[in-house]
């Protein structure tokens, strides 16, 4: 079991990350989901592991017993902590590479080997007192292990020391007078403060003022301090030399299987941090069983994106449950307006998708599908570009989707078809749903035209619910129920 | 180097203790006069003289003898004390002029310390001038000892150590710095180094050789770069700086220790010379243990009375040795309260080594002393005068020990005869019981005389004198108390033309 990626099961994967942004992502929220989570960790760039979705299952439980890891405070700590050592490895070596004079920039290099050397056996060290599941974390553990203990690495920080114990007790004198400077070995002359101190001892009563002033020490050095350290190299070839080759040879000292482990955890480490507050709120999130059966259910799922944005309005947040049996793929989705129809439709996209590139989801208890390919159509503006109408539009979509769709995809289609008179729109719609049907593609279908909810063995009815007594308040539950043809646009209206 | 001219090895401002009833002797026994003459116009003295005086109860019998002989030395050499007191208040004065400026970089440290300490130990060479030229003319174990410091310590040799290292600290050969390499190969632990300078020969010197390291010269006109390096002298001197500057604070509170313990003696000085000007006579009284009950003398006299009017005034004798309570009855403005006063100011004169207002003195030391003195009304009336003067008892007796002396003047009056003696006979026995010296001065006909019925053997009785003419010669004679206080006589002085006295 030989270490390769903390993202993927297996590395090849890897060659066909996806670095445009997928075209669903703005239908669904999911370009405001990532950017959430992603937001303060540039420098890791994890974009690419949220567009490229993971087609086996075998993949999707990597990842879900990774995340199943990190759960543990103690590990997710103990990663936090390495991570923060990292960057400060990263800062410092930007740092110290603006720096002018060689001694001064080597002696702060082999600090930031110290650093890496520490951070990585820390890890080692912590990992070794965890409790780890996941092959994953088991496989990296053993990577580091044998790492840490390897020759190149250990040789690495013994040197380190090996130099720094060869400059730390060189003692130097600095003469000055006038504008003249010279360093020169220090001869064990005494100290004059103590001999001042002694020569009026006999005074000495109580404590009295101190009277000594405080030195700032900036990082960077003045001319002076070179020139005197130059004079210090002189006195001491020997060691400066020493410390003078290995960092040459040892510019590129990280090891990069840690360095691209440093970065993918983060992609964990990112999505744990952005849900937790929603956990801390009561919201539930689930490791769906994810296959190829089109059986799929998810209860007390919700909109991610919406959850956070009310999360931090301090507003409560609604969750709904779906499922279908036996032959049933699609959902048709009807009922008031503003009564969380399209929010349905991003919720059964965004678990989908989540569950797909290996996520904990919203839900209680969930199982979704193994999609192949996602395809979305909202409702869009319409593109003088382009010159067509917004229904020839809207077709032309329609048909681009049709094409490539096949029984593995997911189509989510929100409202179209809204620029025609129902009789078209139901002719239209009746067509459209056929080659869907004939497709056996899960679908959720957001729409007017209630006909759709009962085409067919294969179409779910889902309703928008409103309280019975009071029409004009939404519930944004959506139920599994007959379409009534009432879309309640007169409260919305009043509203 | 201590001084130790009061305590015998104890500095005055470490050991000195003050009682919880200062303020009440301060007002009850006139104190301010005192040290006033003491003071002669200067604060200083006037403090020390204060402390000195309400510290005193605290010492012991060996301290009292310690600063007597000191005093007994200082009388007879007062110019060689005086000019002491004046070196060491002129060392304190000199300080102000090198430290006027607010800058606190370890340069101008540096540079103020070195100036400040040139003068000062021109101070020091006067005190060991003083040292040299009066030994044998003192005798008193303080002055000897702190003389045979003085030699000691500041001898020659020491002041061309002080002197050659003053000088070296204007670093005419430049600076020595050591330093370790630290973060960064940046240097740390800036040290200013001594330098060898050994007059070698020219061929020891060509043989001795050492390599001569590396050398650089910093461009005139290099501005950042002299910044630099003068930054670093500075860090290099910053501990000699810190350590001279602390040197020359330590050597001014040797100063400022000398200056508060000889204003004491010079505070005597004045006493002594006032006193002696108006033709009163000082001794030096005789101490001795708390648990002994002695307390004799002839002509003592209140020292705040006399140097208030400026003259001679009357003395009284007493011989109350191995007595506990001595009461005091008699005509009106027959001398009482002055008494009481001469009684309470020799004690504390005593206890703290001075000389007394007597021909003669002998008592027991006091662990503490307390003044039972009539107030003024409370203007708040809060309290009636009866309570005020019960609470006030109340407080003293909280701390109130055996050994301990305490003063009554016209106490527990407020009230009808008959349970203003019941009162004080009660609060009489009771400290009584506790061995402690009562000096109870009473119209409390009733109180004083059923003391006398009971003839005790620690009771002593005095009466301001009266002549049969009426008046008074404020003498204290032993004798038994009278019903009448005289009252009459001072009636017939203020109402009835003196002729038509009856």
């Amino acid at each position: 079991m030989t270490f390769q990626s903390i993202s993927f099961k297996d590395i090849n994967e890897k060659e066909v990350l996806e670095t445009a942004v997928p075209a669903f992502f703005p239908d669904l929220n999911l370009d405001q989901i990532t950017n959430s989570i992603v937001s303060g960790k540039d420098e890791y760039n994890l974009k690419p592991f949220f567009y490229t979705s993971l087609n086996n299952t075998g993949s999707i439980s990597y990842r879900q017993e990774i995340f199943k890891d990190l759960e543990n405070p103690a590990l997710f700590k103990h990663i936090n902590s390495f991570a923060e050592n990292m960057r400060t490895v990263r800062q410092q070596l930007v740092q110290t590479d603006k720096l002018y004079y060689k001694y001064h920039r080597e002696r702060l290099f082999l600090n930031i080997i110290i650093l890496y050397c520490e951070a990585l056996n820390s890890l080692a060290n912590h990992l070794s007192l965890v409790n780890l599941t996941s092959q994953g974390f088991l496989s990296f553990r053993e990577y580091l292990t044998g790492y840490v203990q390897s020759v190149p690495f250990t040789s690495l920080l013994a040197e380190v020391r090996n130099i720094i114990a060869g400059l730390s007790p060189i003692k130097y004198n600095i003469h000055i007078k006038g504008l003249h400077v010279q360093v020169r070995d220090y001869e064990s002359e005494s100290d004059y403060s103590a001999e001042v101190e002694e020569t009026f001892s006999k005074f000495k009563m109580g404590a009295v003022k101190d009277y000594s002033s405080g030195f700032s020490h900036p990082l960077d050095m003045n001319f002076v301090e070179a020139k005197i350290l130059d004079g210090v190299a002189s006195l001491h070839p020997g060691i400066f030399l020493h410390l003078d080759t290995f960092c040459t040879e040892n510019h590129n000292f990280q090891d990069e299987t840690i360095t691209v482990f440093d970065r993918e955890i983060q992609f964990y480490i990112a999505y744990l941090d952005y849900i937790a507050p929603l956990r801390n709120a009561g919201l539930k999130f689930c490791y769906p069983g994810v296959s190829g059966s089109k059986e799929i259910y998810d209860y007390e799922g919700f909109d991610l994106a919406l959850a956070w944005k009310l999360h931090h309005e301090k507003s409560s947040v609604v969750t709904n449950d779906f499922f279908l049996n036996g032959k049933e793929r699609i959902m048709v989705v009807s009922g008031p307006n503003q009564g969380g129809k399209t929010t349905f439709a991003r919720t059964f996209g965004q678990l989908h998708f989540l569950a797909g590139i290996g996520c904990p989801v919203p839900g209680r208890e969930a199982h979704l599908f193994l999609y192949n390919r996602l395809f979305t159509h909202f409702e869009k503006e319409e593109d003088i570009q382009n010159l067509r109408s917004k229904l020839e539009d809207d077709l032309v979509r329609i048909y681009e989707i049709l094409s490539q769709a096949r029984p593995d995809s997911i189509i989510i289609l929100n409202e179209i078809l809204t620029s025609t008179t129902l009789q078209d729109g139901i002719f239209l719609s009746k067509n459209i749903m056929e080659r869907i049907v004939q497709l056996d593609s899960l679908c959720v279908w957001v729409t007017f035209i209630d006909e759709l909810a009962s085409y067919c063995e294969k179409t779910v009815s889902m309703v928008g619910t409103v309280i019975p007594e009071n029409p004009a308040l939404r519930t944004f539950k959506i139920e599994r129920k007959p379409a009534d043809g009432l879309a309640y646009a007169l409260s919305v209206a009043e509203k | 180097m201590k001084v130790f001219l009061m305590f015998e090895s104890d500095d005055f401002a470490v050991r000195k203790k003050f009682p919880p009833n200062g303020a009440a002797l301060k007002q009850d026994l006139e104190l301010n006069t005192l040290c006033n003459t003491m003071a002669s116009g200067d604060e200083f003295v006037f403090k020390m003289a204060m402390d000195a005086i309400l510290a005193s109860l605290s010492n012991d019998e060996k301290t009292i003898l310690y600063r007597q002989d000191i005093l007994k030395d200082s009388l007879e050499n007062f110019a060689v004390v005086r000019d002491i007191y004046k070196i060491a208040v002129e060392a304190l004065e000199s300080r102000n002029r090198h430290w006027w400026f607010l800058s606190t970089s370890p340069t101008s440290v540096l540079y103020s310390s070195l100036s400040s300490m040139k003068e000062l130990m021109g101070f020091l060479k006067q005190l060991k001038m003083i040292a040299d030229e009066n030994t044998t003319r003192f005798r008193s174990e303080g002055f000897t000892r702190f003389f045979a410091m003085l030699k000691k310590e500041l001898d020659d040799e020491y002041f061309a150590k002080v002197v050659h290292q003053l000088w070296e600290l204007e670093f005419h050969n430049g600076v020595l710095i050591s330093a370790e390499l630290g973060n960064g190969n940046k240097g740390s632990h800036y040290t200013l180094r001594k330098q060898v300078t050994e007059k070698l020969g020219w061929m020891q010197r060509l043989l001795n050789k050492k390599p001569q390291g590396y050398s650089f010269v910093i461009s005139s006109r290099d501005e950042s770069s002299i910044r630099a390096l003068s930054e670093l002298k500075s860090e290099g001197i910053n501990h000699v700086a810190n350590a001279l500057a602390q040197s020359m604070e330590h050597i001014l509170s040797f100063f400022n220790m000398l200056r508060t313990e000889i204003a004491f003696y010079v505070g005597c000085l004045n006493l002594y010379n006032r006193l002696t000007q108006m033709g009163e006579p000082v001794s030096f009284p005789f101490p001795s243990n708390p648990d002994k009950r002695l307390h004799a003398f002839e002509g003592l006299y209140d020292v705040c009375l006399a140097l208030t009017m400026q003259q001679k005034i009357v003395g009284n004798n007493l011989a109350a040795d191995s007595k506990n309570l001595v009461i005091i009855t008699g005509a009106n403005k027959g001398g009482k309260s002055t008494f009481l006063r001469s009684i309470g100011l020799s004690q504390l004169m005593m206890q703290c080594g001075m000389f007394v207002p007597a021909d003669s003195f002998r008592a027991n030391i006091c662990e503490a002393l307390f003044t039972h003195f009539k107030r003024e009304e409370d203007s708040a009336m809060n309290s009636g005068k009866l309570d005020e003067e019960l609470s006030r008892m109340s407080d003293i007796a909280d701390t109130i020990t055996s050994n301990s002396m305490i003063l009554f003047n016209e106490s527990f009056a407020a009230t009808n005869e008959r349970e203003g003696s019941e009162i004080g006979r009660q609060i009489v026995n009771a400290l009584l019981e506790k061995r402690i010296k009562v000096f109870f001065v009473t119209h409390l006909y009733d109180f004083a005389h059923s003391y006398y019925n009971k003839k005790m053997e620690n009771a002593t009785f005095l009466l301001a004198e009266r002549q049969t003419d009426g008046t008074r010669t404020f003498k204290l004679m032993e004798g038994e108390p009278l019903q009448t206080s005289f009252g009459k006589d001072l009636y017939n002085k203020i109402f009835v033309r003196p002729d038509a006295n009856t």
